[in-house]
């Protein structure tokens, strides 16, 4: 195995508190902190893994966004990456952006990078689509293993062990190979200070998808984004029969 | 006419006066002399060191500067993100402070992190950052625990601050690189028992050997930060030197970088301290240590300049620190503030409180400001920045002091818990008014520096005056100058510089600085080479020049803030408005009572009261309960 791509996203970061825009077009995003998906993190850790143990030889961090994105790239190529792609999306087109959009630009850098791997996280923390790997997979008709909790190089390719519902489920698949990292796949390290100036002068090549081919024409329209709604107050009751009057009250038994 | 002559008096005899003043206030002596040989064409460009003439000088502060070109910012505001994660995921002040030490996992990675070469150039392993940058750093250091701080700081902005100030390029190669990504800690070494305040007078003796190929260095220091872990020391030692136009011997202050591995290097135990318990303060004594000659830094014989110019330049360093300290506090005060009901209401909506949280925020705002006028004129190459730099580290640690301690009392009975986090913070920031420099020391300093530079003007003026047909140009500015200010026209204007909101609050400041100018005068004229002695006066004309130095920044930055459109900058604009009240205020009262005699009254009794007390060795009272 040579050459392994990963997926970087650029969210809202997960310790903000997301509120809807007036407008109810979608969140606020300006002046808003961003950082990297974590499971993407998690999944640019796994392939510095990889090539840590000699099995990949070169890492390609893609981010498809705004020129924000860069910023998630950076920090991959701070962590390890080798170089970075942005594929850049943005205004109207990037905030309908769908994973089959994003699908379709990962699996069309994966055959002209000549990449054996894509790792992307299971899902972004914003949309929580948890599509883009499975698409990716179909797009290219690549094996895929998704929700990954252990990735192992064998001789035929790669042994996978997955998070379901009952437990973990192990698979084999061949590669080339489109995988999803799981929570517990690594722990990510940090991005040291001084790797952060090297990443600076690390290559990122800027892209459009019309580039590639790809077009992200939006499919759907927002209708409109709530907040969840806001939990009624509480009330106390003094003891277990008035709580029992008050649920017939309330129809609930 | 008359008081120019009374001033003459007092030039002719005044470079016994500075030579007097120099060793008391951490002055270069060899600067001061040249200083004086050319005074009449050396001008100053600070902006302190000129309102000492009645003068403003607007480069330094008008515009704000803004010195990092677009990659500078986006560079360390990349490293903003990663340094914090450290102390919110892996450092604990608390944990820290609680054992005393910080535990050798959490050392790794801060040095994994690059915390420790953070100014050493890239290619040592370092950052490279500049001042400005790292004073963002600083601040982050600040907000979450300062006994990390002070272990940076003792190893980068005085430890080995010396090699890359003054370093060969064979004392760069050979040190840098092992300092910044080989975990070998750095110390500044200059205090010893019988020398705090007084540095020029330390005991420590290195001896040259006979073949001139090292020196014997023997003495003890105390009160070294990173004293127990260090193995490369920045060393001050009494050599003797001879002086090459008398033949005659005297003893100079020479640097050294000593390493531990030299043998004879040992300390004692970490000192049991108030606060920044996790910073190894020890004892450390050197034996017979057999130092290379290719380990002066410097040259030999001009320690002093060097000490006094590294703690200089890590100065600016400590109000970047303090202003991240202050935010901490602040963020905690807030938090209760908001939350707390008593008497039905949220605490927030009662005035005790209201003033407190904006005092607080004004304090943190002037700091801010400062620390970073200081460091992009730094950046900019300025070398005159010792007022400035004494300033805001007078400035920064009185002010965090007060910050801390009413957040402490915001949060009542909780500000007391050690759970709340905030008596950590106040014994931990306690420290700053005291090293580097005590504060007391730093005023005198700030006030004799500046008279000196005002006083070697009069001296050219005098000069002039002698042949006033040549001087022409010269004698009729000079005395238009000083008639308009004397008669309150007004010759400082701060209205090109400021936004049209702040004119009133500009007005303030000029008249301040107005004013400042003509007490200077004054007290050269009433005192002359005595002035030195008048520390009660100094300390408010200090005092003086310290609300001046916080109205100008604040002035300066809330206008930058108008002029982008920020969204906080009505808060800005707000903020400084109340410091231009506070400070001119307090600035005219200080000024006055340079020279009103009920002030000088009282001073002689309050010089009485202690002569009393210091005689009697306690309170000097009688007990109301006494036979
Ligand atoms: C935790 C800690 C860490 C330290 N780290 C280092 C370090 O890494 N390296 C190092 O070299 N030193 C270090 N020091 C020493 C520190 O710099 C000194 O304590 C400081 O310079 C003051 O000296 P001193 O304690 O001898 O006080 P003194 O100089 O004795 O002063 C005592 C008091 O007298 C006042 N005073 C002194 N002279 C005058 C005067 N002429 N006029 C008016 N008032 C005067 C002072 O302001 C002060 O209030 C450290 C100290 C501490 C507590």
């Amino acid at each position: 195995m040579s050459r392994v791509l990963v997926g970087v996203k650029r969210v809202v970061d997960y310790a903000v508190k997301v509120r809807v825009k007036p407008d109810k077009t979608g969140v606020v995003t300006e002046g808003v902190k961003h950082s990297m998906n974590p499971f993407d993190e998690i999944a640019v850790e796994e392939a510095i893994k990889l090539k840590e143990k000699k099995i990949a030889s070169e890492i390609i961090a893609v981010s498809v966004g705004p020129t924000q994105s860069q910023e998630v790239i950076r920090t991959a190529l701070a962590m390890g990456a080798d170089r970075g792609v942005h594929v850049e999306v943005s205004g109207k087109d990037y905030d309908l952006l769908q994973p089959i959009h994003v699908s379709k630009i990962l699996a069309k850098l994966a055959l002209d990078e000549k990449a054996d791997l894509i790792i992307v996280g299971k899902q972004a923390i914003d949309d929580d689509s948890n599509q883009t790997a499975q698409m990716t997979a179909a797009v290219l008709d690549w094996p895929q293993g998704t929700f990954c909790n252990k990735v192992e190089k064998t001789d035929a390719g790669l042994n996978i062990t997955r998070e379901i519902d009952g437990g973990l489920e192990t698979i084999k698949t061949k590669i080339p190979a489109v995988l999803s990292a799981d929570l517990r796949l690594n722990t990510p390290r940090y991005a040291t200070l001084p790797n952060i100036m090297k990443a600076k002068k690390k290559p990122l090549k800027k892209v459009t998808p019309k580039d590639l081919g790809v077009d992200t024409t939006p499919r759907i329209e927002v209708v409109s984004v709530e907040e969840p709604p806001v939990r009624q107050a509480g009330a106390l009751v003094p003891d277990v029969d008035a709580l029992v009057g008050k649920l017939k009250e309330g129809g609930h038994i | 006419m008359i008081r120019l002559i009374r001033s003459y008096k007092f030039l002719r005899l005044r470079k016994t006066s500075v030579q007097y003043f120099s060793a008391r206030t951490n002055m270069d002596l060899k600067d001061i002399k040249s200083d004086t040989k050319s005074s009449q064409l050396k001008n100053s460009s600070s902006f302190m060191m000129n309102i000492f003439r009645g003068k403003m000088l607007s480069a330094e502060v008008f515009p704000y500067p803004d010195v990092l070109v677009a990659d500078e910012k986006e560079l360390i505001l990349s490293l903003v993100d990663p340094f914090e994660k450290f102390f919110t995921e892996i450092n604990s002040a608390s944990r820290n402070d609680e054992n005393s030490s910080i535990d050798g996992t959490v050392l790794n990675k801060l040095w994994e992190l690059g915390a420790f070469g953070i100014q050493v150039p890239e290619k040592y392993g370092g950052l490279g950052l500049g001042n400005t940058q790292y004073g963002r750093l600083c601040e982050i250091l600040g907000a979450n625990d300062l006994s990390v701080g002070i272990t940076l700081g003792a190893h980068q902005s005085i430890g080995f601050k010396g090699i890359l100030l003054f370093g060969t390029q064979q004392q760069k190669e050979k040190y840098l690189s092992k300092l910044t990504t080989e975990k070998v800690y750095a110390a500044f070494a200059l205090t010893e028992p019988s020398s705090g305040s007084d540095a020029g007078s330390i005991r420590t003796r290195a001896v040259k050997s006979d073949d001139g190929n090292y020196f014997i260095l023997n003495g003890s220091k105390i009160w070294i930060s990173n004293g127990g872990v260090a193995d490369v020391m920045t060393v001050f030692a009494q050599t003797e030197q001879v002086d090459l136009a008398t033949g005659e011997k005297k003893d100079r202050v020479t640097a050294f970088i000593v390493e531990r591995s030299f043998g004879g290097v040992t300390n004692g135990p970490p000192e049991k301290k108030m606060g920044i318990k996790a910073s190894n303060t020890t004892e450390v004594y050197f034996d017979n240590v057999k130092v290379p000659i290719d380990n002066v830094l410097g040259g030999e014989g001009n320690g002093f300049k060097v000490a006094m110019t590294i703690l200089n330049n890590g100065r600016f360093g400590m109000g970047a620190t303090l202003a991240g300290t202050m935010k901490f506090c602040i963020q905690k005060a807030v938090e209760h503030a908001n939350n707390r009901v008593q008497f039905g209401k949220k605490i927030k909506e009662y005035g005790c409180i209201q003033e407190k949280i904006s005092q607080m925020n004004i304090l943190q705002y002037a700091t801010e400001s400062m620390a970073y006028t200081i460091s992009q004129n730094m950046d900019k190459g300025s070398k005159e920045y010792h007022l400035e730099a004494a300033i805001s580290k007078i400035f920064a640690s009185e002010s965090a002091w007060y910050v801390c301690d009413e957040a402490i009392q915001i949060l009542g009975g909780m500000g007391y818990m050690k759970e709340a986090e905030l008596e950590r913070v106040l014994r931990d920031l306690r420290i700053f008014r005291i090293f580097e420099g005590t504060n007391d020391i730093l005023r005198l300093f700030v006030a004799l520096t500046g008279i000196q530079y005002a006083a070697s003007n009069l001296k050219f003026l005098q000069r002039a005056f002698k042949n006033p047909a040549n001087n022409f140009g010269i004698v009729s500015t000079e005395i238009s100058r000083r008639v308009s200010t004397s008669i309150g026209l007004g010759t400082i204007d701060f209205n090109p510089h400021i936004a049209p909101e702040l004119q009133n609050y500009g007005k303030k400041a000029a008249n301040c600085i107005e004013l400042f100018g003509k007490s200077v005068e004054r007290l050269l004229v009433r005192y002359g080479k005595n002035i030195i002695n008048e520390q009660y006066i100094l300390k408010r004309l200090s005092n003086a020049a310290i609300d001046i130095y916080s109205m100008v920044v604040t002035l300066s930055r809330a206008s930058r803030a108008i002029k982008l459109n920020l969204p906080t900058a009505q808060h800005e604009l707000n903020m400084t408005k109340v410091l231009c009240i506070q400070a001119s205020n307090r600035c005219m009262d200080n000024l006055r009572n340079t020279s009103a005699e009920s002030e000088l009254e009282m001073i002689d009794v309050m010089e009485e009261i202690a002569r009393e007390v210091c005689n009697k060795g306690g309170v000097n009272t009688t007990h109301v309960i006494t036979n």
